[in-house]
C-alpha cells in the first residue's frame, strides 16, 4: 500500500510537471486524437511533446514490459496512472490499433524478433497499424475469409481484398488474416501475417461513412510478396491469434473507445445546456428520467470493467470471452448516451457544417456510435458468444 | 481491487453451504404454509449466530467479527439465492450499524452482545406512506419532562412482529420534507401505547404497522444526537439498501441459474429450447445485466467499508441496478419456464414475490435513479 501511495505521489508530480496544459482539455472530435505513424503531422507542439515524454517513460503502454518499450508497471500501478491522468483531465498521448490489438497478440504469440522489431515502435507511435480482417463475404462469419497467401518459397504471395479496413489509407502496416490452406476446415486454414502498406500490390480506396467521414477503406492485394518471417505463430493456426486479438479489441470498444464525451455524462451535459430547476433537477423530466437510468447503468458498467480487469489481474489471465459482455453492453450504452445527447441538443443538433457547432460534431458523433455495435463483431454475434461460450447453451 | 479477498471468499463458501443445507427455499415454504408468526425460524437464527453472522458488523470489543459491509453483503447475497428468511438485514445490518456507530456506551453494552448472541431482534421504522420517503417523515416526538412522547404511524416495519426493540425515526423539529429535526429512538417493542398490526405480505415474511399513541421514551433512548439524526438515518438506510441490493443480486443470479438449467432440459419442437436463438439472446442479455448488477453491489459494499457516510452514490447505483435486474430476471424466468413457471409447485414464483418486496423496500429503482441523477448534478 505504501509503495503504491509513493508511486501515486511521484506520478502526480511527474504528470503535473510534464503534461502540457493544452493536453489537459477534452479532444475536440476524432481529428484531435494523436494516432502517430510515419506520416503523422502533429496537430500542435503540445501533442508532440506529450507523446515524446510519455513514450520515453514507456507510459503510452504502461503495462507492457520495459524491454519492449513499455512502462513495466503492475496492474495496480497502471490503475493509479490512469486515475491520476483522469484527475487532471490528461488526454491519452497516443491511440493506436497497435496498442489495443496487435501489441497484446504479439506479446502472447510473437517470436522474440517480432516483439523486438514491432513493439517498441508501436509504443513510440512510429508505426501506425491497420486491421485486415473483414472481407465482403466474411463479416460476422469471419472464418469464411478468402484472401489467399500462396507459398512462394521464402515468401507468401497475397491476393484478395479486404473491406471496412479502418484507416488503411493512413496506416504504415497491416496485420492481416489470410487463407493458407483451402482444403482444411475453415478455422484451420487461416494464418496471421504482417506486411507493409507501401509494398507493391497493395492499394486502398476510401469508403464514405454516414457521419460524412472516410475513416475506412476497401483494401486490395494483388500478388503482394510477404517474407515468411512475417508470419506470426504457426502456419494455418492464425485463428487462435485472431480470436485472442479480438478479445482485446472488444474490451477496448466496450470501454468506450468510440465515445468522445470528455468524461461528462448526457445528464450532466443536458443540465448545462437546458438548465435545472430549484432543486437541481434537469428541467426536462422525460429526458432526465432516461438520463438517470443511463447514468445508473453507466456507473454500474464502469464497475464491471474494473471488476473484470481486477479479476483477470488477480487470476493472472486476460478478460477472455467476458470481453463480449463488455463489448455488447458498453456499445449499446454508448449508443443510448448519444441518443440522449441528441435529445438534449434539439435544433442545435441538426447542423451539419459551420463553425458554430464545430461542423456538426454532435450529430456526426451520434452517427458514428451506430457503428459501435457493428465493428469488432456485432451485438448479435456478442450475444451468440455469451450464450454459447459463457452460458453453454446448445447449438441449434 | 474490485474482487473478494481470501477471507471474504471463505465466508461466501461457508454461507453458501449453510443456506443451501439449512435454509433452502423449502424452509420458506414451511414458514408460509405453517404461518410461523415470527416470519422466520428462531432456531435457524440462533444457528446463524453460532456461525458468527449476527456479529459481522459488530466491533470485536463487543463480541462481533467486524467483518464489514462486504462480509455482510456476501451473506445477504447467499441468503438471496435461497430466499432465506431471517432478521439479518434488520438486526445484524441496520440496527448493528446504528448502535455501533452512534449508540451510547450503555446502549452498546445492552444491545450489541445480545445481537451477537442472536438473542435480540431490532427492527427499523422509517416509512409512513405508500412510498419510501425518509425526508417526508412526519411522526412527532414531543418533549415531555426529560424524555419524549411519540405519536404517529409507521408502516411496513420489517421484522417488527418479532422485534424486542424498534429503531424509530421521528421529528423533534423541522417539518416533513426537511433534513433537519430528525431524531432516532430505540423503543421497547412492548412499550405502552404502542399498537402493532401484523401485515401478511407477498414474500411470506411479514411486517407490521406500528401506531404510536403517545409512547413515552427517555433521553437515554435517543440514538445519536437529538434533531441531528438525518445523517445517521442515511447511514442506517445505506446499510439496509446495500444489503437488499446484495440480496437482490443473489436472487437475480439464482433465478437466472434456474432458468438456464430449464433451457438446457426442456424440449419443444424436437430440440432443447435453449438452442433457439430468440431465447439465447435474451438469456445472454440477462446474463450481462446480472453481471453489471453484481459489480455495482460489490462497489457499493466496498464504498461503505471505506466511508459509510460518503457511499450514498455507490449505494444508490447498486440498489437501483439490482432492483431492476432482479425484476428482469424474475420476469424472464417465469416467461421462459412457460406454463410451469406460473405454478406454485416450482420456486420461480417465490423469487418473483421476494424480488417485489426487496426492490420496493428503502427505495425502488426510480427513487434511487433520482438520487443518482441529483448526486451527478442533474
Ligand atoms: C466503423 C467500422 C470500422 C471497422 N473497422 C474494421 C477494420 O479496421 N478492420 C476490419 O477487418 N473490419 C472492420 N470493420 C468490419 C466489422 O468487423 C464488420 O462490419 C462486422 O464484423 C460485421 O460484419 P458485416 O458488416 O459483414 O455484417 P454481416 O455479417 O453481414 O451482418 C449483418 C447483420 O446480420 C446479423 N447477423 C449475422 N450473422 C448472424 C447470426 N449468426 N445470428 C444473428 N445475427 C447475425 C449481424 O449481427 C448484423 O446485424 C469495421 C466496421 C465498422 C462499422
Ligand atoms: C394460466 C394458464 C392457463 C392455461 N390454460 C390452458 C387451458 O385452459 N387449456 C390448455 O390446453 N392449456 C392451457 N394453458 C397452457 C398454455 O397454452 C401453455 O402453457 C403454452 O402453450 C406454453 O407451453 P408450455 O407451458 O409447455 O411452454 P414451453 O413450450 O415449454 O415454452 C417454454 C418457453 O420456451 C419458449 N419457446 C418454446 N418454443 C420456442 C421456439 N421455437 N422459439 C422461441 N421460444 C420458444 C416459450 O415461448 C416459453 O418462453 C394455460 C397456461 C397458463 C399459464
Amino acid at each position: 500500500m505504501d509503495a503504491l501511495d509513493a508511486f501515486r505521489r511521484e506520478t502526480r508530480a511527474w504528470l503535473d510537471a510534464n503534461c502540457p496544459l493544452e493536453m489537459r482539455t477534452p479532444v475536440a472530435g476524432d481529428d484531435d486524437i494523436c494516432w502517430g505513424g510515419r506520416n503523422w503531422t502533429f496537430k500542435s507542439e503540445a501533442q508532440k511533446v506529450w507523446l515524446t515524454r510519455m513514450a520515453a517513460r514507456g507510459w503510452t503502454v504502461p503495462g507492457w514490459p520495459k524491454e519492449y518499450g513499455g512502462g513495466g508497471l503492475s496492474h495496480e500501478e497502471v490503475k493509479v496512472l490512469k486515475e491520476e491522468m483522469r484527475a487532471i483531465g490528461a488526454r491519452s498521448p497516443l491511440e493506436s490499433f497497435g496498442i489495443w490489438m496487435l501489441g497484446p497478440a504479439l506479446l502472447a504469440f510473437g517470436s522474440e524478433e517480432q516483439k523486438k522489431e514491432h513493439l517498441p515502435r508501436i509504443a513510440r507511435g512510429e508505426i501506425r497499424w491497420c486491421q485486415g480482417y473483414s472481407e465482403p463475404n466474411a463479416g460476422s462469419d469471419l472464418a469464411s475469409l478468402q484472401t489467399r497467401a500462396d507459398d512462394g518459397g521464402d515468401h507468401f504471395v497475397v491476393t484478395g481484398s479486404k473491406i471496412w479496413t479502418s484507416y488503411a489509407d493512413k496506416a504504415d502496416m497491416i496485420f492481416c488474416l489470410v487463407r493458407t490452406d483451402f482444403s482444411a476446415p475453415k478455422h484451420l486454414g487461416i494464418s496471421f501475417i504482417l506486411f507493409d502498406m507501401t509494398w507493391p500490390g497493395v492499394s486502398t480506396k476510401p469508403i464514405l461513412l454516414i457521419s460524412g467521414k472516410s475513416p475506412f477503406c476497401e483494401t486490395f492485394f494483388d500478388g503482394v510478396k510477404v517474407p515468411k518471417a512475417n508470419l506470426v505463430g504457426t502456419l494455418n493456426r492464425g485463428w487462435d491469434i485472431a480470436k485472442y486479438l479480438l478479445t482485446h479489441e472488444r474490451e477496448m470498444i466496450g470501454g468506450g473507445g468510440g465515445g468522445l464525451l470528455g468524461g461528462r455524462s448526457p445528464g450532466q451535459v443536458a443540465a448545462s445546456e437546458i438548465g435545472t430547476d430549484a432543486e437541481g433537477r434537469l428541467a426536462d423530466p422525460f429526458l432526465r428520467a432516461d438520463a438517470a437510468r443511463a447514468e445508473v447503468d453507466a456507473l454500474a458498467f464502469a464497475a464491471t470493467m474494473t471488476r473484470y480487469k481486477d479479476e483477470a489481474a488477480s487470476g493472472g489471465k486476460g478478460v477472455g470471452d467476458k470481453s463480449s459482455v463488455l463489448k455488447y453492453y458498453g456499445t449499446e450504452l454508448n449508443k443510448r448516451r448519444y441518443e440522449l445527447m441528441m435529445r438534449a441538443a434539439g435544433h442545435e443538433g441538426l447542423e451539419w457544417e459551420g463553425a458554430r457547432t464545430n461542423d456538426g460534431e454532435r450529430p456526426r458523433g451520434w452517427l458514428r456510435t451506430k457503428a459501435n455495435s457493428i465493428e469488432g463483431g456485432t451485438s448479435e454475434v456478442m450475444l451468440d458468444i455469451v450464450a454459447k461460450r459463457l452460458l453453454q447453451l446448445p447449438s441449434a | 481491487m474490485l474482487v473478494l479477498n481470501d477471507d471474504q471468499v471463505m465466508l461466501q463458501d461457508a454461507a453458501r453451504g449453510f443456506v443451501s443445507e439449512k435454509a433452502p427455499v423449502a424452509a420458506l415454504r414451511k414458514i408460509r404454509d405453517e404461518k410461523i408468526a415470527d416470519g422466520f425460524d428462531r432456531g435457524l437464527w440462533r444457528e446463524m449466530a453460532d456461525m458468527g453472522w449476527t456479529g459481522v458488523l459488530v466491533p470485536e470489543d463487543h463480541g462481533g467479527l467486524g467483518f464489514g459491509y462486504v462480509g455482510a453483503g456476501v451473506i445477504c447475497e447467499e441468503m438471496g439465492r435461497t430466499l432465506t428468511a431471517s432478521p439479518f438485514l434488520s438486526t445484524a445490518v441496520m440496527a448493528a450499524t446504528a448502535l455501533s456507530r452512534a449508540g451510547s456506551p450503555a446502549q452498546k453494552e445492552r444491545w450489541l452482545p445480545a445481537i451477537v448472541a442472536g438473542e435480540a431482534v431490532i427492527a427499523t421504522a422509517v416509512d409512513e406512506g405508500r412510498r419510501h420517503d425518509p425526508a417526508g417523515i412526519a411522526m412527532r416526538a414531543e418533549r415531555h419532562g426529560n424524555g419524549f412522547r411519540l405519536t404517529g404511524t409507521k408502516t411496513y416495519v420489517v421484522d417488527g412482529q418479532a422485534a424486542d426493540a424498534v429503531l424509530v425515526a421521528a421529528r423533534t423539529g423541522g417539518a416533513a420534507g426537511e433534513a433537519e429535526g430528525l431524531s432516532l429512538f430505540l423503543v421497547d417493542a412492548k412499550a405502552r401505547n404502542l399498537a402493532c398490526e401484523r401485515l401478511s405480505t407477498l414474500d411470506s415474511r411479514g411486517a407490521v404497522e406500528l401506531t404510536f399513541d403517545g409512547v413515552e421514551v427517555t433521553a437515554d433512548d435517543v440514538v445519536g444526537e437529538v434533531d441531528d439524526g438525518h445523517e445517521l438515518l442515511e447511514m442506517v438506510l445505506g446499510a439496509g439498501r446495500a444489503g437488499l441490493a446484495a440480496e437482490l443480486s443473489g436472487t437475480a443470479q439464482e433465478s437466472f441459474t434456474r432458468t438456464m438449467a430449464y433451457l438446457k432440459e426442456r424440449k419443444q419442437f424436437g430440440r432443447t429450447i435453449g438452442a433457439f436463438q430468440a431465447l439465447q439472446h435474451r438469456a445472454a442479455h440477462l446474463f450481462c445485466e446480472v453481471e453489471i448488477a453484481r459489480s455495482a453491489v460489490l462497489a457499493a459494499l466496498q464504498a461503505l467499508d471505506a466511508d459509510p457516510a460518503g457511499a450514498s452514490l455507490a449505494v444508490s447505483v447498486a440498489k437501483a441496478k439490482a432492483s431492476s435486474v432482479a425484476r428482469l430476471a424474475a420476469q424472464e424466468a417465469v416467461q421462459m419456464h412457460g406454463g410451469i413457471g406460473m405454478t406454485d409447485a416450482i420456486d420461480i414464483g417465490l423469487f418473483m414475490k421476494r424480488m417485489q418486496v426487496a426492490s420496493t423496500l428503502y427505495g425502488d429503482a426510480d427513487f434511487h435513479a433520482d438520487r443518482v441523477a441529483l448526486a451527478r448534478g442533474f
